[in-house]
């Protein structure tokens, strides 16, 4: 159920530039479980169009199904939304954007929404480098059909019905970047100075964004043996240094400097260790950003900040070499050749 | 049987060695000479190497089914004779390649050999390999040409067509023409009786296919954005648009498209992108056949619950499965009228000639957006690759697209109470914002999942109600808005029903009917949802044969499944082997119910 906000105008709210306040970029009220790492993106994804001063009927908002995808319906309420099928949402980006390239597109999925059900097409629409911002939130696991693995899972990680992942979870971020993203980011729902920032980054790029946000699942992900577990951790404690359990249903924040590697306690007591890139990091280097990430892998950390850049894609609409004016404001006069072409077409079949 | 005007040649070729353009070559001066022909491709799933043949039926009277009996057989394909042998009407003519002698398996007591020695010709005339094998063809058109007496002045003119900007072509072309011609006037003494004269029974008529058609008609009816799948037999319908577009859409000015083609990877992500598209408020369009069908379901009742304008084209060919994927049936016809799961229903439009698909084409967007709900076109193979001999494209300057019930700003800024689902006129239709219209006002979020009037989510069991008999009701509406069928009715006891390309086999066995001193009423059946002049038809009637090229009448379940109707009275004529459907096939059918109801 969504429910709209009762709406109170609060004579202090702060405008941005265009006049509006940040409940200009509110949604309805948030249906998932209290502390869930998707309503923190989507109150990044608020906080980020607000900041940037994005006119929020400019931006249209799309998703597939999973707990990630209902979250379009809790941010920018003034925005069209389209929640599709599952794993479909590059494809509705791409005939949406074919149509009018003049607005601002928005993708929200989940890691079984991109990484299983929807792989195929999220790949293509890397490959044709559609203007859009292509946000994941990752929980390593399905959400809405109550936990079972996802292909984003660590190999080894134990679900909640008690099964160890046998298979290799994908890198999103390595394989987008394989794929020619021409913008590939990486953070973690939980913090908000990070995440806004590259919100704003992906939102301003022309091309393909990815945005790949580790996103807690306070429900599903909290049971010994898996490899984010609590109790795995707690026993790798000396050699993974200080853990901090964080108890169900509180909202998970952190906040650390450039160069670190930080531990993130996840609400089931599992460890992520968020390598903070080094400010002279060269995201636009394919190599050394490849490199990096086969590195992280290794140790099991996860780079965040944004990986990888490249200024220099052509977005398709032009390499489709299509018309500055959307196509959906075209009329007669544009798409209709006319009677008198007509009889000349039909002389040539006589 | 067969006469001057009246009669059906058959070419046997090996796929890929250039016999295409000969055998089309022979089917359009017939056509140039103003009689009608019916050309009708056969070929195999293959790129190179396997059996094809291409049958030309020219009709004096103008009948444009399939007839069968071969009366000329051509044949060029060593690896299919015994076939072709066979298939000769007793007296008919069989004309191959004697440079080899013709083993004496092949020889039947009832039919005419006419031996060219065409390899031979060739080797002689031509040194370049590529030449001898483009030319063989050549040759034998100019002996059919010699033989049927074709007007040589029409040929050379087409060559002149084709040629056109190639002109060192048309000289050896017409050189292969003469060598085939002077053999035959030199060898052959008895000629057939069946001939080609001139007439003038062809008009103002075109020759084309459908595929070709239908892409001219999304060009015409304002499609802007275009995503497919390759699969035979709809390549060419997507084939066809870009041709066209490239030609007449490109901005003088700019230099650039107004429209965009994506080749998707695969149907899933094709009809993906136009329901992306459609809702965000451009014409968009995809063709496919039916395994793309199959895979498109799911966002095919997405699209009809959560109201987004979608046009599909399925050019329909033998299933189940990959089937015979290069041959013809109307088989998709309940896989499209019930797409997807859950209680869905689709409009779908069943063009019978070019000129229909490229009106329904053109006419499909009106529909689609004036509906919100995806709109199906029904081609098949025969239709869609082979050429038809068709009434022109027509297009009235005056027409506007009817873009639908889209709220700009200002009517969202008059109106108080905006809901996306409210049916506002009481037609089932509601009213539509685009994204990016207003800044504050006409915003929805679009959802698979059970809504509202205004679009909010809910599960709750009278507002779902509302919302599905809401759509039915829409589909009322959408019977006054679709192409009313065509009904030919004198107060007979019998009825003919049919749809799509079974209509002209349908029609010429009416004639037969009659001349056997049997009449039947007609009715042809151009969409679906049907209209109540459709139950008014076969209440008249006794008894009403429905015609289909498929196994398991799909129609007639559609039929007796939409109308309540007593399925006694509806009798199947079922033609399901790949070939498109013929007149005698029909006339066999329905005699064969008739003896059945007089035992
Ligand atoms: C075609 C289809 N198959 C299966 C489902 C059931 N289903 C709904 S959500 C989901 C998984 C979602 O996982 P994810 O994308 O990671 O989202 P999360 O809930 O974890 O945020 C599945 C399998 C569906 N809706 N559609
Ligand atoms: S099940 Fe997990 S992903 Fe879904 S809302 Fe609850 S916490 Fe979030
Ligand atoms: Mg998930």
């Amino acid at each position: 159920m969504s429910y709209t906000k009762p709406v109170f105008h609060h004579p202090h709210l702060t405008k941005n530039e265009l006049g509006y306040t940040k409940k200009d970029y509110e949604g309805s009220l948030s249906t998932l479980c209290a502390g869930c790492g998707h309503d923190s993106i989507s109150a990044a994804i608020v906080e980020a169009c607000f900041e940037l001063n994005i006119e929020p009927h400019r931006v249209a908002k799309l998703s597939g199904i999973g707990c990630s995808s209902k979250t379009p319906a809790y941010f920018l309420n003034n925005s069209h939304g389209f929640n599709s099928v599952h794993g479909r949402m590059p494809s509705i980006a791409t005939g949406a954007n074919l149509a009018n390239r003049d607005l601002i597109y928005l993708g929200v999925s989940g890691d079984g929404d991109t990484a299983s059900i929807g792989m195929g097409q999220f790949c293509h629409v890397i490959r044709r480098n559609l203007n859009m911002i292509y946000v994941v939130m990752n929980n390593g696991c399905y959400g809405l059909t109550k936990g079972q693995d996802s292909a984003t899972a660590d190999k080894g990680s134990k679900a909640k019905a008690g099964n160890v992942n046998p298979y290799e979870g994908i890198d999103l971020c390595g394989l987008a970047i394989e794929l020619g993203a021409t913008f590939v980011a990486q953070s973690f729902s939980g913090d908000k100075s990070q995440l806004i920032p590259i919100l704003k980054a992906a939102m301003s790029h022309k091309g393909f964004a990815l945005v790949n946000v580790i996103s807690p699942c306070v429900t599903f992900n909290n049971n010994v043996g898996s490899t984010k577990s609590y109790d795995y951790v707690r026993e790798h404690n000396e050699s993974l240094g200080r853990v901090d359990f964080v108890p169900l249903g509180e909202e998970i924040t952190t906040q650390y400097e450039a160069g670190e590697v930080k531990e993130v306690k996840l609400h089931n007591g599992s460890e992520v260790l968020f390598h903070k890139l080094r400010q002279d990091f060269d995201p636009e280097n394919k190599i050394e950003v490849i490199n990096a990430l086969q590195k992280a892998r290794s140790q099991n950390e996860i780079l965040t900040g944004i990986l990888y850049l490249d200024n220099s894609g052509v977005e398709l609409n032009d390499l489709l070499n299509t018309t500055e004016v959307p196509l959906n404001q075209l009329s007669e006069k544009e798409l209709c050749p006319g009677s008198a072409v007509l009889s000349e077409i039909n002389q040539g079949y006589r | 049987m067969s006469g001057v005007n009246d009669f059906v040649i058959r070419f046997a070729n090996v796929n890929g060695t250039g016999s295409a353009s000969a055998n089309f070559l022979f089917a359009k001066t017939v056509f140039r000479m103003g009689v009608p022909v019916v050309p009708k491709n056969i070929f195999p799933s293959n790129i190179q190497g396997l059996p094809t043949w291409y049958e030309v039926r020219v009709s004096e009277k103008g009948y444009l089914g399939r007839r069968e009996g071969i009366d000329f057989m051509v044949a060029v394909n060593p690896q299919s004779f015994k076939k072709d042998v066979a298939s000769v009407n007793p007296g008919g003519y069989f004309m191959y390649d004697s440079t080899k002698v013709l083993h004496e398996e092949f020889i039947r007591p009832d039919i005419h050999y006419i031996g060219v020695p065409m390899m031979e010709i060739c080797n002689r005339e031509f040194s370049d390999a590529r030449q001898r094998q483009l030319f063989k063809n050549i040759v034998y058109v100019g002996a059919l040409a010699s033989l049927l007496k074709l007007d040589f002045a029409e040929i050379e003119g087409l060559f002149a067509e084709q040629f056109k900007g190639k002109e060192k072509l048309i000289a050896p072309n017409v050189k292969a023409l003469y060598l085939g011609a002077d053999y035959i006037s030199k060898s052959v003494t008895q000629y057939p009786s069946f001939y080609v004269e001139r007439r003038d029974l062809v008009g103002e008529r075109i020759l084309v296919d459908g595929n070709t058609a239908a892409g001219l008609g999304a060009v015409y009816g304002g499609a802007s954005v275009v995503s497919w799948y390759p699969i035979t037999p709809s390549t060419s319908l997507v084939g066809a648009f870009e041709d066209y577009a490239k030609e007449l859409r490109v901005d003088p000015v700019t230099g650039k498209n107004n429209f965009s083609i994506v080749q998707a990877e695969d149907e899933l992500a094709a009809i993906g992108m136009v329901m992306g598209a459609g809702w965000n408020g451009a014409r968009s369009f995809t063709a496919t056949s039916g395994p793309g069908v199959s895979l498109m379901n799911e966002f095919l009742g997405l699209a009809y619950f959560s109201e987004v304008p979608v046009v599909l084209v399925d050019v329909q060919r033998s299933g189940p499965s990959t089937g015979m994927p290069t041959r013809t049936q109307q088989s998709d016809v309940l896989e499209a009228a019930y797409a997807s799961h859950g209680d869905t229903k689709h409009v779908l439009l069943f063009p019978s000639t070019p000129a229909e698909c490229f009106s329904f084409m053109s006419d499909a967007f009106d529909l689609a957006e004036g509906l919100q709900t995806p709109i199906i076109v029904m081609s098949d193979l025969d239709l869609g690759m082979n050429d038809h001999m068709s009434e022109p494209f027509r297009w009235d300057d005056n027409k506007k697209y009817n873009r639908g019930k889209v709220l700009n700003a200002e009517e969202l800024d008059k109106l108080k109470d905006w809901g996306r689902y409210k049916d506002v006129d009481s037609d089932g239709i509601p009213y539509r914002t685009l994204p990016g219209g207003h800044p504050t006002k006409g915003s929805y979020f679009t959802r698979g999942s059970s809504h509202d009037e205004y679009a909010r989510y809910t599960e709750d069991s009278d507002t779902y109600i509302r919302i599905m008999e809401r759509l039915q009701k829409k589909m009322e509406t959408a019977k006054k808005m679709v192409p009313a069928p065509e009904i030919h009715a004198n107060g007979n006891a019998l009825g003919m029903l049919y749809y799509g390309t079974s209509a002209h086999a349908c029609e010429e066995a009416r004639d037969l009917l009659s001349q056997a001193g049997t009449d039947v009423d007609t009715m042809r059946i151009k969409s679906f949802p049907f209209d109540e002049s459709v139950r008014e038809f076969i209440e008249a009637h006794e008894m009403v044969f429905v015609v289909e090229q498929n196994r398991d009448a799909q129609l007639r379940t559609l039929l007796i499944n939409e109308m309540d109707l007593n399925p006694a009275t509806l009798k199947r004529v079922l033609h399901y082997d790949g070939t498109p459907i013929s007149a005698d096939f029909v006339l066999k059918g329905i005699l064969s119910h008739l003896q059945t109801k007089s035992h």
